[in-house]
């Protein structure tokens, strides 16, 4: 299993585009991927779970993924987060 | 006979049968099942039903251009749709407890709902209506329940609702629509837009009385006076039938010429321009002969959607409807949020008084992010185009002042970052809120033009909320009060030598024309369905003769009194349209 850390910075926080954006890269894994936010856990393919796990801007989420294409999901992930999900600032 | 008293949302009438918009019930029973197995296999096969309705719904609404912004949300129901933790939830539920898919789907949905309503706000809330519009849409097609409330219209009729969102109006067959009545609702909701942009009456906030009239049963629509009367009798149809008439003959006739500049019989030229909301109203409007456009709502950008629009779309947008207009005069007005239009998204505190709250330009001036956005946009788009900015809600000579600095800032970056962009354009204000209409002489020296906003100087002039039909008479802009600022308002532009329109609903009114020319009105800015009436009406004043009769009118004490007098003195203004 690998993790990585990250902080959401999206104004809306991982809710509406930036959500759905997230869930549908999820998506393209074999691989079963969890957001976990201080404790509270969320299947990241599943967009109701992750709006009501209430992630604002500002905060700092675990994302954990296990299975063959693990590496591959989290580096993918990581890189939409870190891009802002192509929103400015 | 029997009359129901609502808000007059549109104007016109409409005569004919009742078509009631019911949401059908969705009503099951909850019981133990015997081979969950089955049950589960229920729903693997109603899904793909529901994921076909929802993405005929979401292609509908992204190719129709009024519904393009709505599609996001239908968009956002399908990854819905394809949850998987809900449907294993619903599986698990029904492995565990032996109970009926039916009565799985509600309690996982609720469960879901609740947990999204119990982050309080209102972008939460509305997702929180997704699931269940989308755990209904399932339910329907387990029960057999036909997915369309319009199933059975198949004459024109009076659509009566408790409300219509987007999404209901999106699936109605417009050829079938007399006009439209809401229980509830007001003048600014969106049936209300609707029904004026595709001319048609309505009467909103009618109460629910008018949910309990059969379908079938002949109605009057009177969206002039706010009235719907049920069973109405022969003389009354009669009566309604024969101004109907008259109207139709004028309309027609009013058509034939639209193109056709308002001059009056004394020679005194008005520009007649419309009130629009997106791409397809700019087109709509140069069909019925407006010569530009007077109030560019830009609102539609923004709403129905889960984030703010991006610099660029919102360009491609006003780009669009500026070179429709070529090199007619289009008035863009910046962000009209707030009051009762709300953007979820922007998280913005619940006030005890949205109409006198942080809204238009008092919001636009907090949140510069959001404004700048918006102006680069607009002068980005309007490089080569006769455009013009106002701004709305001012009531201060600061504010305006605010307002122009924010759009020099904004000229200054697109400067230094070398894009091309409109750099000579008029920037004026709306005169809806009394402060300003009292002061309209100072502000006039920092503006470039005024336009009177009628429903909310109506509204704030009288202190009476134009969502409430009890105090619906107390808004009409035909009180003395609100007609003495209005002419205050001209007389002092036009001292400083500065044009004033009007974008309000008074300025599409064909009894009130004969006192805007009289007062010296210089733009008149309506909805497009009453450009070639308006025009018309104006086509046989005198302005001369319209002076004299305005200031007759300013002399009077009531609505009654003054609408009485433009009666019988121009009796062509006195039509129903």
């Amino acid at each position: 299993m690998s993790e990585i850390e990250l902080v959401i910075k999206t104004k809306v926080g991982l809710h509406a585009r930036p959500a759905a954006l997230f869930v549908q890269l999820a998506k393209q894994f074999q691989s079963e991927i969890q957001i976990n936010n201080s404790g509270k856990m969320a299947n990241a393919k599943s967009i109701l779970s992750v709006l009501a796990l209430g992630v604002y801007q500002g905060t700092k989420v675990v994302l954990s993924a296990e299975g063959e294409d693990e590496n591959e999901a989290l580096t993918a992930l990581k890189e939409l987060i870190e891009s802002n999900f192509g929103e400015p600032e | 006979m029997n009359e129901i008293l609502g808000i007059g949302a549109s104007r016109g009438i409409g005569i004919g049968p009742v078509f009631q918009y019911k949401i059908t019930k969705i009503e099951f029973e909850s019981c133990k099942v015997e081979d969950p197995t089955a049950e589960i296999n229920r729903i693997r096969k109603a899904l793909p039903v529901a994921q076909s309705q929802l993405e005929s719904v979401y292609e509908h609404a992204k190719n129709d251009p009024s519904t393009q912004a709505e599609a996001e949300i239908f968009q956002a129901q399908l990854m819905m749709l394809d949850d998987p933790e809900f449907w294993q939830q619903v599986d698990q539920k029904i492995n565990d407890e032996y109970i009926n898919a039916e009565s799985a789907i509600s309690e996982v949905a609720k469960h879901y709902a609740e947990m999204l309503r119990a982050m309080d706000n209102e972008y939460f809330a509305a997702r929180a209506a997704d699931v269940f519009d989308i755990s209904n849409r399932v339910l329907k097609i387990l029960l057999g329940i036909s997915d369309s409330p319009t199933e059975g219209l198949h004459q024109p009729s009076v659509i009566i609702a408790q409300d219509l969102t987007p999404s209901d109006t999106i699936l109605i067959d417009k050829s079938m629509v007399i006009g439209f009545c809401t229980a509830d609702g007001s003048a600014t909701s969106h049936t209300a837009i609707l029904a004026r942009g595709l001319g048609l009456p309505a009467v909103a906030g009618a109460g629910s009385a008018i949910l309990k009239i059969h379908d079938g049963e002949n109605v009057i629509l009177d969206g002039n006076n706010g009235l719907v009367i049920v069973e109405p009798d022969d003389a009354t149809i009669e009566s309604y039938q024969t101004r109907l008439n008259a109207a139709q003959v004028i309309k027609e006739k009013a058509l034939s010429n639209a193109k056709e500049p308002a001059v009056t019989t004394d020679g005194v030229e008005v520009e007649i321009v419309a009130n629009i909301g997106n791409v397809e109203g700019a087109e709509k409007a140069i069909n019925f002969g407006a010569e530009g456009v007077g109030l560019l709502r830009t609102e539609f950008l923004y709403l129905e959607r889960n984030n703010l629009p991006s610099e660029e779309e919102q360009y491609q947008a006003y780009k669009k409807i500026f070179d429709l207009f070529g090199n007619h005069p289009v008035v863009l007005r910046t962000l009209d949020i707030g009051g009762d239009k709300e953007l979820p998204y922007l998280d913005m505190p619940k006030e005890m008084n949205p109409f006198l709250g942080l809204r238009a330009l008092r919001l636009c001036l907090v949140e510069p992010k959001i404004f700048k956005t918006q102006l680069r946009a607009a002068l980005r788009a309007g490089k080569g185009r006769n455009i013009k900015i106002m701004f709305p809600m001012v009531a201060t000579l600061s504010e305006i002042r605010a307002g122009k600095a924010v759009l020099e800032e904004c000229k200054n970056e697109l400067i230094q970052e070398g894009k091309p962009f409109a750099d000579d354009f008029e920037v004026g204000i709306m005169v809806e809120i009394p402060a300003a209409a009292v002061s309209a002489d100072r502000l006039a020296r920092e503006v470039d033009f005024f336009s009177i906003g009628t429903n909310d100087l109506s509204q704030y002039t009288m202190a009476a909320d134009r969502t409430n039909p009890t105090v619906a008479g107390l808004t009409n802009a035909f009180q003395p009060a609100v007609l003495r600022l209005i002419n205050q308002v001209i007389k002092a532009a036009h001292q400083h030598g500065k044009w004033v329109g009007m974008c309000g609903e008074l300025a599409g009114e064909p009894l009130a024309a004969p006192l805007l020319i009289g007062m010296g009105l210089d733009e008149f800015s309506m909805s497009s369905p009453m450009i070639p009436v308006i025009k018309q009406i104006i086509r046989g004043l005198n302005a001369s003769e319209m002076k004299v009769l305005a200031e007759e009118a300013l002399d009077l004490d009531s609505p009654e009194e003054i609408q009485m007098l433009v009666k019988q003195r121009v009796p062509q203004a006195d039509i129903t349209v």
